[in-house]
């Protein structure tokens, strides 16, 4: 390891591959959306990470991105959640094995 | 410490992606946005460590709990937790994690190497957000405004037309 980058960059990509996993492997709706959060975080590790070894961390770009990505992951969970709940009521079930029609 | 820390986040996420009982996934995920945390903290990102623990372990962690909970997730399903296609998916994230690394370890060179820790406290990232970065915190209070409405009604809609 040349870089004290490299290891943060390998443990991003690692996490991020097992968001991915989980999203894709997952049957329930709730877990693909916790798949999905362990993906925006892995991103926001990088951007702290470059943000920490960059010529110029006093600029703070990447700390800023990073906070506003956390903000939008925190809308996007509430929203993904609400929906998650709406489609439960609806069909009565997460299984998204079984939420193959468009048409309720 | 890097090392314990990277330990602790991954077997947390793999734990979550594993763990049939959706309730146990659900701490497991915590311990894992626990460990980003501290390595915000490691970073020197005070700010984002915080504004991590309380967002993800404060906020997201007890709405999924509740969205499970009221979703009867905590009951096992009957056809097992992965989905039909799990041949598909697994490939896909191995692929992925596999470009990924191949494209860090072979830049591993022209990263930059060891820097001194940023002296930025929170005055200064005050002082940025309320200047450099006020347009995207205006949207942002926007969409965080519009997200609580929308999550409300669609989360309220269904309940109503029943009635």
């Amino acid at each position: 390891m040349s870089s004290p980058l490299t290891g943060y960059l390998v443990v991003a990509a690692l996490l991020f591959s097992i968001g991915l996993a989980g999203a894709l492997v997952r049957r329930n709706a709730i877990m693909v959306l916790i798949g999905i959060e362990l993906m925006l975080n892995a991103a926001n590790l990088n951007f702290i990470a470059f943000w920490r070894y960059s010529p110029h961390p006093e600029a703070l770009t990447g700390m800023m991105f990073a906070i506003f990505s956390i903000a939008v992951a925190a809308a996007e969970a509430a929203v993904g959640l609400g929906l998650v709940i709406a489609i439960h009521r609806h069909t009565g079930t997460t299984d998204l094995d079984k939420m193959n029609r468009m048409k309720g | 410490m890097f090392y314990l820390i990277a330990a602790l986040t991954l077997a947390g996420a793999l734990a979550a992606m594993t763990l049939k009982q959706m309730v146990h996934a659900a701490l497991a995920v915590t311990v894992a946005f626990a460990g980003l945390a501290l390595f915000f903290l490691n970073l020197d990102a005070q700010f984002a460590g915080f504004a991590q623990i309380l967002v993800y372990i404060g906020a997201v962690a007890i709405l999924v709990v509740f969205a499970i909970l009221l979703t009867h997730g905590a009951e096992l399903p009957k056809g097992g937790v992965f989905s039909r296609t799990w041949f598909v998916g697994l490939p896909i994230a191995a692929g992925i994690f596999a470009v990924l690394g191949w494209a860090v370890i072979a830049s591993s060179k022209a990263l930059p190497s060891e820097a001194a820790a940023p002296a930025v406290n929170v005055h200064d990232i005050g002082v940025a957000l309320v200047g450099r970065y006020v347009l995207p915190l205006e949207i942002l209070a926007l969409l965080l405004t519009a997200a609580t409405i929308g999550a409300v009604m669609v989360a309220l809609h269904e309940k109503e037309r029943a009635k």
